[in-house]
């Protein structure tokens, strides 16, 4: 089995707020020293649903591909690291902000160039534009189904069996290969990359490819940003005293019933 | 075309949850009639039910045009995603709003694409300005806001509950309903089973007041403490995604970017840091109080009310003192 996953690299999603500050002339977040640049988590948690096929099914082949400046070439590093087996960078220039029909146009560009695949996994959106948009966008140029948050994957045969979070409970979802699915948190958390495949990393194929080796059409962004910005937040806590836990919930009862809350 | 002056016309995915229309519907009916002033169309509303009462609804709050299905219902994504599809090509609507949630996030894309149009996601709020539709995006784990211009129609929206007041009804309204039938012949994929999680007790996207908790309850069992206050206040009980995560409650309980979007009078976080990512689905709530033993907790940035203070002294007296009041 061949399994895809698709990866983007993206600030640090948990950086600390005073370290995230955007330029409002570019419309883009600012990189400064501390501000990470990690792999986005659910796609992190993608590479571990399909390691986790893996490990039932050694003779898996799972391919990490990414669209990204040079720097994204961490991601892939990290994903072998973990245990992927190859790595695909669509290398475009630092500061290009691809919309999402772009990235999903690229990506099938880059998978009919990779040729054959049983799955493609993909992390349920981007923990940077948070639009997950991508993944179900790219099943469509693909032509095959998707399904998405999965929190639970299973490959019977030619078939394969998703348990995948709804509002208010979850459903099982069974479909045949090719297919695409998108994976959430609640699969579970995603392995460190270990020592052993750490040293593997270097010797497996990794391959870099630009606009040029894919399509030459022109993209034609259809989603344009017209501003970036961080809300201003305008509330003033006000701590309440006391010096006993017994004082404290005294206090706040009496205020939350003189405002009618309770 | 986009950016012309032509009249523009909006559909509402609805959503029909046991039975009844979900409240992200009636959101999207007033957002919808909105931008339909702005953009000179009409208003039509798609949904995958055929009872009377659905369509008389959808029609008071707003819709001038009901898409109904008549067969069979199904749940299938290929059989609704080319329904919607269809009826948007034959009916030439140019914007096409959903709710934020399974449902929507789901379908929106499939449709963007085949559609051929554009698409914003996580939505805020939508307007139509200079001849586009354009939403204002949530993005970066909460931490920023995107504007984004939608210059390919159909324009495709996603919209955060929270986003607008329900639609007022007006039972006097009328509305043309249209039956259509879903074609059962393109699903790729077969619903094996589906788990609904009973609903005891309140519900969080309603509830006027909600207690939530974090890693800071240290365990399961402090969401039992955080329900004894719960029952006395008429709460409902939410949590964080790590809590959750952690098995120390069930993921329907999530508040945030990813998990559930709520705005009680009353929002009570317990050993809840305050990242943006749950900020995101709670931040809009009128009265916040936080409860952490961390006085540099963010969390206390988006306060009204903090105590410094752990939540094992502080909830047992809060019980005690409520039941001072009310006696
Ligand atoms: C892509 C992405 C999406 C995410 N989506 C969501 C989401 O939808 N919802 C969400 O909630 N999170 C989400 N997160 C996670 C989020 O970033 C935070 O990690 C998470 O919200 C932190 O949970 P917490 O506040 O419970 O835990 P922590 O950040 O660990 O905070 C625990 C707090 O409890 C306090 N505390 C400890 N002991 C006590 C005590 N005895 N009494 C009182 N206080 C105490 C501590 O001081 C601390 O402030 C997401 C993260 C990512 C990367």
């Amino acid at each position: 089995m061949h399994i895809v996953v698709c990866v983007k690299q993206v600030h640090d999603p948990e950086v600390a707020p005073a370290l995230f500050t955007i330029n409002e002339a570019t419309n883009a977040v600012v990189s400064v020293a501390g501000l990470a640049q990690v792999i986005s988590p659910y796609d992190e948690q993608a590479i571990e649903a399909a390691l986790r096929m893996k490990d039932k099914k050694p003779d898996t082949k799972i391919t990490v591909l990414t669209i990204g400046a040079a720097s994204a070439r961490e991601v892939l590093k990290h994903a072998l690291s973990m245990g992927a087996d190859e790595a695909i960078l669509v290398n475009i220039s630092a500061g290009v902000l691809l919309d999402s029909y772009a990235t999903a146009k690229f990506l099938h560009e880059a998978v009919n160039k990779i040729g054959s695949f049983d799955l493609i996994l993909a992390g349920r959106q981007s923990a940077d534009l948070d639009a997950g948009v991508v993944g179900n966008g790219l099943a469509e140029l693909l032509h095959i189904p998707a399904i998405t948050f999965a929190k639970r994957i299973e490959v019977v045969e030619s078939k394969v069996v998703v348990d995948r979070v709804v509002d208010n409970g979850s459903e099982k979802i069974e479909t045949t290969l090719p297919a695409l699915i998108t994976v959430s948190n609640e699969i579970g958390a995603a392995r460190k990359p270990n020592l052993r495949e750490t040293m593997r990393a270097s010797r497996k194929p990794t391959q870099s490819w630009t606009q040029a080796d894919l399509s030459k059409e022109p993209m034609e962004a259809t989603e344009e940003l017209i501003k970036l910005f961080i809300p201003k937040k305008e509330k003033h806590c006000e701590f309440l005293a006391g010096t006993s836990a017994a004082e404290q919930a005294s206090l706040l009862v009496r205020k939350l019933r003189d405002a009618r809350l309770i | 075309m986009t950016g012309d002056t032509k009249s523009k016309s909006i559909l509402v995915i609805a959503e029909v949850v046991d039975k009844a229309l979900a409240p992200i519907t009636f959101e999207l009916l007033s957002l919808a009639s909105k931008l339909a002033e702005q953009s000179g169309g009409q208003v039509g509303a798609i949904v995958f039910d055929n009872q009377e009462t659905t369509r008389r609804a959808l029609i008071a709050a707003g819709a001038d045009h009901i898409f109904y299905q008549e067969n069979e219902s199904s749940v299938d994504a290929d059989v609704l995603t080319a329904a919607i599809v269809q009826t948007i090509a034959n009916n030439a609507f140019e914007a096409i709003l959903f709710g934020h949630n399974a449902f929507g996030s789901d379908l929106a894309p499939r449709v963007a694409f085949r559609s051929s149009g554009s698409i914003a996601t996580n939505c805020e709020s939508t307007s139509f300005e200079g001849g586009y539709f354009v939403g204002k995006r949530v993005c970066y784990g909460g931490k920023a806001r995107g504007i984004v211009r939608l210059r390919k129609n159909p324009a495709v929206i996603t919209v955060r509950s929270g986003s607008a007041a329900p639609a007022e009804q007006d039972s006097g309204r009328a509305g043309v309903e249209t039956p259509i039938k879903a074609d059962f012949s393109v699903a790729r994929s077969q619903l094996v089973d589906r788990q609904s999680e009973d609903l005891r007790g309140l519900r969080l996207e309603t509830a006027k007041i909600v207690i939530a908790g974090g890693r800071g309850l240290g365990g399961p069992e402090g969401f039992k403490v955080l329900e004894s206050v719960a029952q006395k206040l008429g709460a409902a009980v939410g949590a964080s995604r790590v809590a959750c995560d952690l098995g120390w409650c069930s993921p329907s309980m999530q508040i945030g970017l990813t998990g559930k979007t709520i705005i009680p009078d009353l929002y009570i976080a317990v050993g809840i840091s305050g990242a943006s990512q749950h900020m995101a689905g709670c931040a809009a709530a009128r009265t916040i109080v936080a409860i952490n033993t961390d006085p540099d907790a963010p969390i206390f940035m988006d306060a009204n009310i903090g105590i410094v203070g752990d939540y094992k002294e502080l909830l047992p007296k809060i019980v005690e003192e409520i039941g001072r009041l009310n006696s």
